[in-house]
């Protein structure tokens, strides 16, 4: 194909894509990370710079221990996934950088090897999030199902772009890659760091519009917990919504077992 | 020697300025005060080019730069070839396509494969991309080094192999018996064009303003594997640039991910700085957090970067590779020696690059001896100086000084003399000191770093005998009063390869450093020491039932005052722990000055009847470009003579300054601290009026009217044969004797409390040239505090 026009295309493209997932002016959009990781560098800020303390609270200590326990002496650094995670929820669901230095010291590990592990998995934030860190969906059938509008929604009514936190502190929007719930999309994660490691909860919310997006976020806004699931009330878990379309009687024996019928 | 002759012939035929009829008898002094630099420096030259005898010696990596070499030229002498003295084993050769010849130590280890239909016999546990360079044909490689670990990411060695339905990493497949290779299907060239597809996709096209340009690996390889366009329309990503410190410049945007950087940091340099942030597309290597890279071997990053992400900061934009002169040449910023090659452009050192020695530096080189070039730049002595009646230094002819030298020498007294070698000085220079001191009667000469009472008596007390290359088969080591990653990086990185591979155990006693690897601190000092001595510390028992115990002593020790007491201590160790065995001899002493070991080969030590307060009474002191010696306790009216190439701390105290040449404006022969013998090459042109240091020993023996013997280097080189025939073997290591217990005298006086000091306050200035230059000074600013 002639190479100009295939440039053009992939413009059209590239521009319909990001301007239906983001009504905010161009150039503050191209501020915000277009992978799902952020900048793979680390930027002294107040409250997030090597001289502030971090520890595990005693009862994190304890876990960190036991997840620990599980790995040989000589492959403690095994267990830098799941700490990096308890620490993140520890640290209402992000990782500052003095956390992963601690990290770094209980696996008896060189910190920049936890930076390359803590940069790599992007489900680890390394900048602040809302206590309700919503993450929605970008991968392909989402995208087709209008996911791109979810997240309008979302960014509009909470008055923030694409993994700002809310003046409050209580709400984030990021995106996400396929969470292996397709069947039912568009949906959206909520990572809710509101009750410290212990009360953490990762819920998905399914089959979403745009209007019941936005209700969710003001239930949530309320401290309650919206059901998580499909949010269709046609709908049983990821079965068809309106009942079974298919398997509506006992499916025929396959021919081979009965021969006479053949 | 029929080499000398020749070179005195050339030089009767040279015309002589016939201006200085005076003394025109004399070819010698005739061609000295001839002010025509230039004309003497390429007749020099010139007679160098007809007459290198030592230059057949050099090893056949001639010209090997690891940034060029990388696939272009296969060494036949690559790294799987038996290490162990042929001698000990059956070993037998394989020839296989291309001439490349592989020795095996063990015939019945081997496996057969096929490269292209020719077969090859190749060790057991090699790599299909080893195979392969067994067999003389080059893979393209972008990730693979041969001294870091595989890493398999960049696809670049792909080939095919017969029953494998797709191409192979070379670089990470083991190579199985009867494995039929194909390195030039169209299966394979077809994956080569792609994959350098792939990593054009995301690099600049930039090389026009890249300093990588003309020693560029991807360059290189996309010009013979790769596609003349790409498909690639969208937008390239950028990367922010790191920033590593005063000597590695980045760009980040061209590197495509190998790691090698980041291999190199933490396996060689073993400094956990670097590291592979992201992933994917935005995947790039970085530090994370602000921080240069504090390492005193960082710069071997940008030789082995295979693209311009990694460059030199002090050399970026000054000169394009292809225009620069080589010259292969010797290290002297510390005692281990490194194989350099040093380039130039006209009378300027642009850089320093490490030269392949797998005996001393394999292809490293430190910091120090990497940058420390524009030191040569700066603060040189051009021309001879005398201090006036004022107390000012003041330009003089070179008649006119040598004359006041002379002078002096005439009234003072023999026992009233002293010289002393310098930290760089070469083994041509040294020789003419001693014999033109030795010629006055004068026997108070040393060597700068070797306190009160030097001895060169016996070769092995001096001498690392378990050699460099040696220490990555100890198995417990025991450094004392040695910090061995300041005073010598490429023997730390030696030890570290031990430690690493043979989970070597090292322990240490003085000062507590961070060596990059696990060590055990045993003690600060000589309490320390006698405990293990006694044989009541626990680390005595491991070093005694180790299989390859080494014990390092740092030269730091010869200027203590209890220097003896400590040696004997650390004899006894040796006996009582059997360091010194049948095949193996683990007690080493790490030297710090390049011109060390020279100097003790050549007997550079006082003798007997010179007493330690010798100070007190000098009255002529001859300083051969020693500028660590402390000079504030010579009396007043010392006559002082500075020959040397810097205006560092002596010229402050010297009488006379005759300027001479650096090391890469000279012909010097070097002794590394093992003891083996290297030479250095002119690079450039001696500048202003300064002069080859050993023809000013020569000018000033036959002014002072005790004219040494000799006319020429060679007939120079000759009488350094007579003292210490192991000098005139270049490139050759002389094994010392084996160690005789006996003939140590008893213990004498008694070991002092204070700890072992640090014998190097900071890595980056430790001789002359470091000190005069720029680059140096901001390292010191940029990692001052950061290195114990
Ligand atoms: S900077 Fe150079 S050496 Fe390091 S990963 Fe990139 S290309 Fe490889
Ligand atoms: S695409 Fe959204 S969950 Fe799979
Ligand atoms: S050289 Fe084999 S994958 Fe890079």
């Amino acid at each position: 194909m002639h190479a100009g026009r295939r440039l053009a295309q992939a413009f059209a493209i590239a521009r319909r894509c990001t301007s239906s997932a983001s009504s905010y002016p161009q150039e503050k959009r191209s501020l915000t990370r277009w992978y799902s990781t952020a900048l793979n560098l680390h930027k002294d800020s107040p409250d997030n710079n090597p001289n502030v303390p971090w520890d595990f609270t005693p009862a994190n200590m304890a876990t960190a221990k036991e997840i620990m326990s599980h790995y040989p002496a000589n492959y403690q650094q095994s267990a830098v996934i799941p700490l990096l995670d308890l620490a993140q929820q520890q640290h209402g669901g992000w990782l500052p950088i003095s956390a992963m230095n601690k990290i770094a010291e209980v696996l008896g590990m060189a910190p920049i090897r936890v930076y390359e592990v803590a940069t790599f998995y992007s489900m680890f934030n390394r900048t602040k999030v809302g206590k309700y860190h919503l993450l929605v969906c970008g991968t392909t059938p989402c995208r087709l199902r209008g996911s791109c509008d979810i997240e309008e929604a979302l960014l509009k009514h909470l008055g923030v772009e694409r993994n700002e936190v809310t003046k409050d502190g209580l709400f984030s929007v990021g995106e996400m890659e396929c969470m292996g719930c397709c069947v039912n999309a568009p949906m959206i994660v909520v990572a809710d760091y509101t009750k410290g490691a212990e009360g953490y909860t990762y819920n998905y919310y399914e089959d979403l519009t745009p209007k019941r997006v936005i209700e969710l976020v003001e239930i949530l806004r309320r401290g309650e917990a919206p059901p998580p699931g499909t949010q269709n009330p046609n709908r049983f878990n990821s079965a068809p919504a309106g009942g079974q379309k298919t398997l509506l009687c006992e499916p025929k024996p396959p021919p081979c077992r009965d021969l006479d019928a053949c | 020697m029929g080499c000398s002759r020749r070179i005195i012939s050339h030089l009767k035929a040279r015309p002589f300025n016939s201006s200085l009829s005076s003394i025109r008898d004399e070819s010698f002094l005739c061609q000295w005060y001839s002010r025509s630099s230039i004309a003497s420096a390429s007749g020099h030259r010139h007679h160098h080019g007809h007459n290198q005898p030592h230059e057949a010696q050099r090893p056949s990596n001639a010209g090997f730069s690891p940034k060029t070499a990388s696939f272009f030229s296969f060494r036949p002498s690559a790294r799987w070839i038996a290490t162990e003295p042929a001698a000990n084993h059956a070993s037998t050769s394989t020839s296989a396509v291309n001439n490349a010849v592989l020795e095996i130590i063990n015939p019945n280890d081997c496996i057969e494969v096929f490269v292209d239909g020719h077969s090859v016999k190749i060790p057991k546990g090699m790599t299909v991309f080893q195979a392969c360079e067994a067999a003389g044909v080059d893979i393209p490689r972008f990730c693979y080094h041969p001294r870091l670990s595989i890493a398999g990411n960049c696809r670049m060695c792909l080939v095919e192999v017969e029953k494998t339905p797709k191409p192979v990493a070379s670089c990470a497949m083991p190579a199985m018996p009867g494995m039929k290779i194909k390195t030039d299907t169209p299966m394979v060239l077809k994956a080569r064009e792609g994959v350098m597809e792939f990593l054009l996709a995301n690099h600049p096209l930039d090389c026009p303003i890249c300093d990588q340009g003309g020693e560029c690996d991807l360059q290189d390889q996309s010009m013979a594997f790769g596609s003349d366009r790409g498909r690639f329309i969208e937008t390239k990503r950028t990367v922010l640039d790191k920033n590593l410190g005063p000597l590695v410049k980045t760009v980040m945007t061209r590197c495509i991910q190998c790691t090698r950087c980041v291999r190199f940091a933490s396996e060689i340099a073993g400094i956990q700085d670097l590291g592979v942030l992201g992933r994917g597309g935005s995947e790039e290597i970085g530090t994370y957090v602000e921080r240069a890279m504090a390492s005193e071997l960082s710069g071997n990053v940008i030789d082995i970067c295979p693209v311009g992400a990694l460059t030199s900061k002090p050399f970026a934009f000054t000169a394009r590779s292809w225009e620069l002169k080589s010259t292969e040449s010797i290290d002297v910023s510390d005692a281990v020696g490194a194989n350099i090659t040093i380039n130039s452009r006209g009378p300027e050192v642009m850089r320093i690059l490490p030269r392949l020695s797998e005996e001393v530096n394999e292809e490293w080189l430190s910091d120090k001896a990497r940058f420390c070039y524009d030191g040569l730049k700066r603060q040189r002595l051009s021309e001879p100086m005398i201090r006036n009646a004022k107390g000012r230094l003041e330009p003089a002819s070179w008649y006119d000084a040598l004359k006041a030298v002379a002078s002096v020498i005439a009234k003072s007294s023999p026992d009233q003399m002293a010289g002393i070698a310098g930290k760089v000085a070469d083994a041509e220079s040294m020789m003419a000191l001693k014999d033109l001191l030795n010629k006055l009667g004068c026997e108070n000469l040393r060597c700068e770093g070797d306190g009160l009472r030097p001895t060169a008596d016996i070769r092995s007390d001096y001498l690392m005998n378990t050699t460099i290359y040696g220490l990555e088969k100890a198995d417990v080591c025991l450094l004392i009063g040695t910090q061995l990653r300041n005073e010598a990086p490429l023997v730390n990185t030696r030890l570290r390869k031990a430690v690493r591979n043979n989970g070597a155990k090292v322990a240490s006693i003085g000062p507590a450093v961070d060596l990059t690897y696990k060590h055990t601190h045993l003690g600060t000092g000589p309490e320390t020491l006698m405990q293990v001595a006694e044989g009541q510390h626990p680390f005595f028992s491991v070093l005694a039932k180790a299989k390859n115990p080494v014990v390092i002593v740092g030269a730091g020790i010869f200027e203590r005052a209890d220097r003896e007491a400590v040696m004997a201590a650390v004899q006894k160790i040796v006996e009582k722990a059997t360091v010194v065995k049948e095949d193996w001899n683990g007690f080493n002493v790490l030297l710090l000055n390049a011109s060390h070991a020279a100097g003790l080969d050549l007997g550079l030590v006082p003798g007997v009847g010179v007493s330690t307060n010798w100070k007190e009474s000098v009255k002529f002191l001859y300083l051969l470009g020693a500028d660590d010696t402390p000079l504030n306790d010579i009396p007043e009216d010392t006559f002082v003579v500075y020959q040397g190439h810097h205006g560092d701390h002596s010229v402050y105290r010297a009488n006379v300054i005759l300027p001479g040449a650096t090391y890469t404006e000279k012909e010097g022969t070097y002794a590394n601290t093992e003891g083996r013998v290297q030479q250095t090459l002119p690079a450039v042109p001696i500048i202003g009026d300064a002069r080859d240091d050993w023809k000013i020993l020569r000018a000033v023996s036959e002014v002072a009217k005790v004219k040494l013997p000799y006319d020429t280097i060679s007939a120079l080189r000759a009488r350094m044969l007579a003292i210490s025939p192991n000098l005139f073997r270049v490139d050759e290591l002389e094994p010392s004797s084996r160690w005789v217990p006996d003939s140590k005298p008893a213990a004498p006086g008694k070991v002092d409390a204070s700890p072992f000091k640090s014998t190097i306050e900071n890595f980056y200035m430790t001789n002359s040239i470091c000190r005069a230059s720029k680059i140096m000074a901001q390292c010191t600013a940029a990692f001052s505090g950061s290195k114990g």
